[in-house]
């Protein structure tokens, strides 16, 4: 069994990555990010947003009112939050695998789209049709939303590629878990990616758990920073639950990427509270490992001290939570009130043209 | 004794080529490994190595010369040894002159033909293609130039199109279909991939996604099993899971279908796998024009579309109309021949058999209608249901498996759709349902013919 304390590296800097075994350029070491009170009120409230709105999410799901499969993204909020601040939304894409909701609010995606998408509504963001796993914005150049493990990862590698071709200024962010980077694709993408030169940044979640498989069971090299090595692809590790160490890589990784570097490779160490998806009894971990992890290394918990070590009163963090809270009450009853899609819909949209 | 040279088979399909250069004269001494002629196939230069040691005694075919059939010998080396090694030549010397008369008979079991020399027609459509307008001006164009100028003129039409695959660029195509794009378009567009189909066709499709409009070459579509991930769960169910909102403009072109002697993994009929998918067009033409026309179209598409061409058919030549914009409209097939008595639906290599069997059966008084499907998703099923009220007997024609197949489906429409129309259960001629075999003997009786496409018609004309 894996120790809770495994899921929290060092506090504050990642830990630092041993020397290069070549004389090739690598990107500095990370810096724990200085935010001004302002920018961390504005990471703490949007890790607040996908918290509360898992939670509801969970509920709707424990009511019937969300069906399939779900994967609540609780416990790795500052990963989004922290790596997607970094990003100019609609120059930037982001892709991601099937456990998509908090990418999308990170990313300023509309609560109530996602929760009417949820519950399977014709106002939801795919009209309906997608679901949890299937949920796209072109216009915020979020492209999904994607339920085969790895698959978003050659994808993402076509988003860079497409930046690079239309030379845009963007870049691409590719997240997948630690389940995934065990995938021959994302092999076959790191491989074109650095060989191009593209504007990719790859993001491993790694959270512990390949479903109900921890890292250690599945990974014969379990520092998965490491994984791009073989391709030089640099590698960094970072504390996941720290907000802004989170910021701090992806400032580092940006800067690599968008000097025409090629693709970087950042491995965030996090935790998922909830099973893996909403049907997973988790018997594949204690219940002290989950509560060692939420008391000691909580992300929302972390940036609430920073925040009251700047001076946020707990008075302003309690309307905070009340406005939170209000957003994802009306998003869950749009999302509960809004009309299924009409039954036409069932062959609209399966293909673009008309032949 | 001298020993023969004789014109190689340079690819699995390759049945003639031009000697275009001799590197060596005749007195020369050759020993193993040098190189002794320069031969050029339909699709590459390659070079001819001596593997015996010797003089050159005679060079019987001269350089420039074209069209040198595979066997046909083309010089003789005289072994060094040739005395010493006389007395075991003696008996067959006194008679030199049968000698060279006999080799094609006596080596005749050697040569092992391959079954897919059955399937190669020089068949062309009998009725007119009413896409084009009368008073055309008709170019002679192998079916690969085709496909190369489909994508060329698609490219110079629109920024946002560019090639990617195995050995496309530098190599100038597996099998030669994008040769000169590298020259034209640069390596920005035209783009050599590593051997990692799974990869390159995802990366193909997040392009696309986001917004270019990528031609993915697959070197076969065998190949392109380890990228069907991609094909079907990102390309085709993109539009339909996202509502509408992101769109997938791909083309995924290769080789489909029985090569000559390559085995099963290397010749298989992915016609049925990629038209039960929704979200997906499917493509496979016939002939050059077909090929040029529709690959345009599925370039221009804001559909993913598979677009299957075939190996054995890339080096043939067919009239192919010289319009400055030739597109042809996707899910529409096209009567090859007009005919009374039996309706042949087929698609790709097999409309070549089906034209073929429908003239020896004219022969025979039986007047056959030929459909070639060329969109085998959205299937054109007006047409075929149009010609079945016309003859009322139908038989399907498909170079693949029999079951699961777009023959069992037409089968299926004609049967629902067209149960008053028919006269006789509809027929279908494909392969036989195992892997394809090596042995030539095996492979010829594996696969459709057109014998047995004559055998079929007669069967429902009630002629057998």
């Amino acid at each position: 069994m894996a120790r809770a304390s495994t899921a929290k590296p060092a506090k504050g800097a990642a830990k630092p990555t041993p020397a290069p075994a070549s004389n090739r350029e690598r990107p500095a070491e990370p810096v724990r990010y200085e935010a001004s009170k302002d920018e961390l009120m504005a990471f703490y409230r949007e890790m607040l947003l996908i918290r509360r709105f898992e939670e509801k999410a969970g509920q709707l799901y424990g009511l019937g009112l969300i069906g399939g499969f779900c994967h609540l993204y609780i416990g790795q909020e500052a990963v989004a939050v922290g790596l997607q601040s970094a990003l100019e939304v609609g120059k930037d894409s982001v892709i991601t695998g099937y456990r998509d909701h908090g990418h999308m609010l990170a990313y300023g995606i509309a609560p109530k789209l996602i929760m009417a998408e949820l519950t399977g509504r014709e106002a939801g963001i795919s009209r309906g049709k997608g679901g949890s796993m299937h949920m796209f914005s072109v216009e915020h150049k979020f492209y999904g939303g994607h339920g085969i493990v790895g698959a978003q990862v050659s994808l993402g590698t076509g988003l860079a590629f497409k930046h690079k071709y239309a030379n845009d200024g963007g870049v691409a962010m590719a997240y997948f878990g630690d389940g995934a980077s065990n995938q021959g694709q994302v092999y076959e993408s790191f491989n074109m990616a650095e060989l191009w030169k593209l504007p990719i940044i790859f993001v491993i979640e790694n959270n512990q758990y390949a479903m109900g498989t921890s890292v250690n069971r599945s990974s014969a090299e379990d520092q998965l920073y490491k994984r791009g090595e073989s391709f030089r692809i640099p590698g960094l590790q970072v504390d996941g639950m720290d907000v802004l160490a989170v910021r701090g890589a992806a400032n580092t990784a940006v800067e690599w990427v968008r000097a025409g570097k090629g693709p970087i490779l950042l491995e965030l160490k996090t935790y998922r509270y909830r099973g893996h998806s909403m049907s997973d009894p988790a018997k594949y971990r204690s219940r002290d490992e989950v509560q060692a992890v939420r008391d000691k290394s909580d992300p929302i918990e972390h940036a609430k001290r920073d925040l009251e070590a700047l001076g946020v009163t707990e008075a302003d963090l309690k309307d905070l939570d009340k406005e939170i809270r209000k957003i994802v009450s009306e998003a869950a009853d749009f999302a509960e009130s809004s009309p299924e899609p009409g039954l036409a819909e069932l062959y609209t949209d399966v293909l673009v043209d008309t032949y | 004794m001298a020993v023969e040279l004789k014109m190689p088979a340079l690819s699995p399909t390759m049945e003639e080529g031009t000697l275009a250069k001799w590197l060596v004269k005749e007195g020369d001494t050759v020993k193993s490994g040098d190189i002794l002629a320069e031969i050029e196939t339909d699709k590459a230069t390659m070079e001819f190595e001596a593997v015996d040691e010797g003089t050159i005694a005679s060079i019987l075919v001269a350089e420039g010369t074209d069209g040198v059939k595979v066997g046909t010998v083309i010089a003789l080396i005289q072994g060094e040894d040739e005395e010493a090694a006389a007395p075991v030549t003696k008996a067959p010397e006194p008679a030199p002159a049968p000698k060279t008369e006999e080799p094609a008979a006596a080596e005749a079991p050697k040569k092992a033909a391959s079954g897919t020399e059955k399937l190669a027609s020089d068949a062309k459509a009998v009725v007119a293609d009413p896409d084009i307008p009368a008073g055309t001006e008709m170019v002679k164009t192998t079916l690969r130039e085709a496909l190369r100028d489909a994508m060329a003129e698609e490219m110079r039409a629109d920024d946002r199109v560019f090639v990617m695959g195995e050995e496309v660029a530098e190599y100038q195509g597996a099998y030669k279909v994008t040769q000169g794009l590298l020259e034209e378009f640069g390596p920005q567009r035209v783009i050599d991939t590593p051997i990692t189909e799974y990869g390159f066709a995802g990366v193909g499709t997040g392009a696309a996604m986001a917004g270019l409009r990528p031609i993915i070459e697959f070197m076969t579509f065998n190949f392109a099993m380890q990228a069907i991930d991609h094909i079907i769960n990102s390309a085709a169910k993109t539009n339909y899971m996202s509502g509408g909102q992101m769109r997938c403009p791909i083309v995924f072109r290769g080789p489909n279908g029985a090569a000559s002697r390559v085995g099963a993994q290397h010749s298989q009929n992915y016609g049925p796998w990629y038209a039960s998918v929704p979200g997906l067009i499917v493509i496979a033409p016939y002939d050059a024009a077909d090929a040029k026309g529709l690959l345009k179209a599925a370039i221009r598409s804001n559909d993913p579309v598979v677009f299957l061409e075939n190996e054995l058919l890339y080096g043939r030549t067919f009239d192919v109309p010289k319009l400055d914009d030739y597109v042809l409209p996707i899910g529409k097939a096209r009567i090859m021949r007009a005919g009374k008595d039996v309706t042949i639906v087929s698609y790709s290599i097999g409309v070549g058999l089906a034209l073929d069997a429908a003239e020896k059966l004219a022969a025979e008084g039986v007047d056959a209608e030929v459909i070639d499907l060329r969109t085998l998703r959205p299937l054109d099923t007006a047409t075929v249901l149009a010609s079945l009220k016309k003859t009322n007997r139908m038989v399907v024609v498909e170079e693949g498996w029999p079951t699961c197949s777009i023959s069992s489906e037409i089968l299926a429409v004609a049967m629902e759709q067209g149960f008053d129309d028919l006269d006789a259960p509809v027929l279908r001629v494909t392969n036989e349902d195992v892997p394809l075999p090596y042995a030539a003997n095996l492979e010829k009786i594996a696969l459709v013919d057109v014998d047995r496409v004559i055998k079929a018609v007669k069967t429902v004309t009630y002629k057998g």
